[in-house]
């Protein structure tokens, strides 16, 4: 919620910079920007490189512990099929319950930047929340929900990948959970500019 | 009673495990002994499931473990309990948690039933009132009954051990041999313990195997380990000074 409030207000304050000597550009569009920008781009990506630092790594460092104490061992021997047991439910909550993450930083933000733009004088109260309903392209939100569920998806299959292969003791652990976040972000990376070039490119 | 043919792993072209084929008898701890690194980890982990061995079998009672169709190996498997040589006691659950685990997941037994069973397993092994503490509660001693604990509280036909002892001082040490040849005895189970620590070989060592770089050097008992004339097994037994005391 921090986050994703100060990302709308930054963008809200940047936004009216760089529009500041336009007399020709009306104030609301710095709502329109602040929309497009959260919703496409900055709620659902800026938001993935928080979660993968936090949850991914979380899962890595909690799976790879669970494997050098043994306790994986111990459900295999119960007869548990252990990657069903552990991953599974976190890849599934994660697919899951990532995208209405994205709803909330995106509304956060939106949020933000009212506040800001309040406060500084850079946008009234009314015409920024016509700034926010104008022009607006449902699409959009779909875009954001589908690159939400990918991500989601592959920051909790990579850092349970990672986790659940750790072989050796606590340092191997710290190594896994640093490999999770560094191949989950590069991941979101790489699909965020695949969903783009395929959902929104000409 | 658990039969193994001719046992052989390799890592990385490294022969861990030689041909190793041995017996286990049903109600008496069976003792896996040897020094580090000459395989008997790797072979408690060929015996369970958890290493698929490159050759060989393992019988749980005439029935092909290593081999045989799934349905099989789900059924032995819920005939297994484990220790685990660290506990490898789940860290989400307290210790009532822990120990109901597998009847959570291999039984429809209701919740009353399932903690009478469990506080009968806690009584067992002495943790009466241990129910709802944390695994980062517990001394060495009291994770390891807690593992053991876990792995009879299904009534299993099969315990293994792997090092019970390990890191346990003395006096705990005893105590948990006593409590594995105890539930042996008491549920006429299949045992075996993995272990280097000859206070156990001594005390609880009715059947034992020696492995000497990966493969079954000798088998005997207590009473005639301190006489066997292996060399190899003369060294393990007399490099602890007690022993060498005894035999000087």
């Amino acid at each position: 919620m921090l986050v994703s409030t100060f990302i709308g207000a930054v963008t809200t304050v940047q936004t009216a910079f760089n529009l500041a000597n336009s007399p020709l550009i009306p104030s609301y569009v710095v709502a329109q920007v602040v929309r497009e920008m959260m919703v496409l781009e900055l709620a659902p990506t800026i938001m993935a490189l928080i979660y993968a630092g936090k949850v991914g790594g979380s899962i890595a460092g909690g799976l790879g512990t669970m494997r050098i104490t043994e306790q994986i061992d111990a459900l295999e021997v119960m007869g548990i099929n252990s990657v069903s047991y552990l991953a599974m439910p976190k890849i599934i909550a994660s697919a899951l319950m990532y995208p209405l993450l994205v709803i909330f930083a995106g509304v956060c933000g939106m949020f933000g930047g009212y506040l800001v733009g309040i406060f500084t004088g850079i946008v009234s109260p009314t015409e920024y929340v016509f700034g926010l309903r104008s022009e607006f392209n449902p699409f959009t939100i779909t875009f954001a929900l589908i690159k939400a569920f990918v991500f989601g998806f592959l920051i909790s299959s990579i850092a349970s990948f990672k986790g659940y292969y750790t072989q050796g003791g606590a340092l191997e652990v710290g190594i896994a959970s640093t490999d999770a976040v560094k191949n989950s972000v590069i991941a979101v990376l790489v699909s965020d500019y695949l969903l783009a070039q395929l959902l929104l490119g000409k | 009673m658990i039969r193994l043919e001719n046992i052989s792993k390799s890592f990385n072209d490294k022969l861990v495990l030689n041909n190793v084929s041995g017996l286990f008898e049903k109600g008496k701890p069976n003792l896996i002994i040897g020094a580090s690194g000459t395989g008997k980890s790797v072979l408690l982990k060929c015996i369970v499931g958890l290493v698929k061995p490159d050759n060989g079998t393992v019988y749980f009672d005439n029935r092909d473990f290593t081999n045989g169709d799934d349905d099989i190996k789900t059924e032995i498997r819920r005939e297994i309990g484990m220790l685990f040589q660290g506990g490898a006691l789940f860290d989400s659950k307290d210790v009532e948690g822990n120990v109901m685990f597998p009847l959570d997941i291999r039984t429809h037994m209701k919740r009353a039933e399932k903690l009478e069973r469990v506080n009968f397993c806690l009584k067992r092994v002495g943790l009466e009132n241990a129910n709802k503490k944390m695994p980062s509660e517990l001394s060495g001693g009291m994770k390891k009954r807690v593992g053991i604990a876990r792995a009879i509280v299904n009534n299993p036909n099969y315990l293994f051990c792997d090092e019970p002892n390990s890191g346990l001082d003395p006096q705990t040490s005893i105590l948990i041999d006593e409590l594995i040849q105890d539930i042996s005895e008491e549920f006429n189970i299949t045992t075996i313990v993995v272990t280097h620590d000859m206070n156990s070989v001594m005390g609880i060592g009715e059947k034992i195997m020696f492995i000497y770089k990966g493969q079954n050097l000798w088998e005997g008992t207590n009473h005639d380990i301190t006489h066997s004339g292996v060399k190899e097994l003369d060294d393990f037994v007399f490099a602890n000074k007690v022993m060498n005391a005894m035999r000087s």
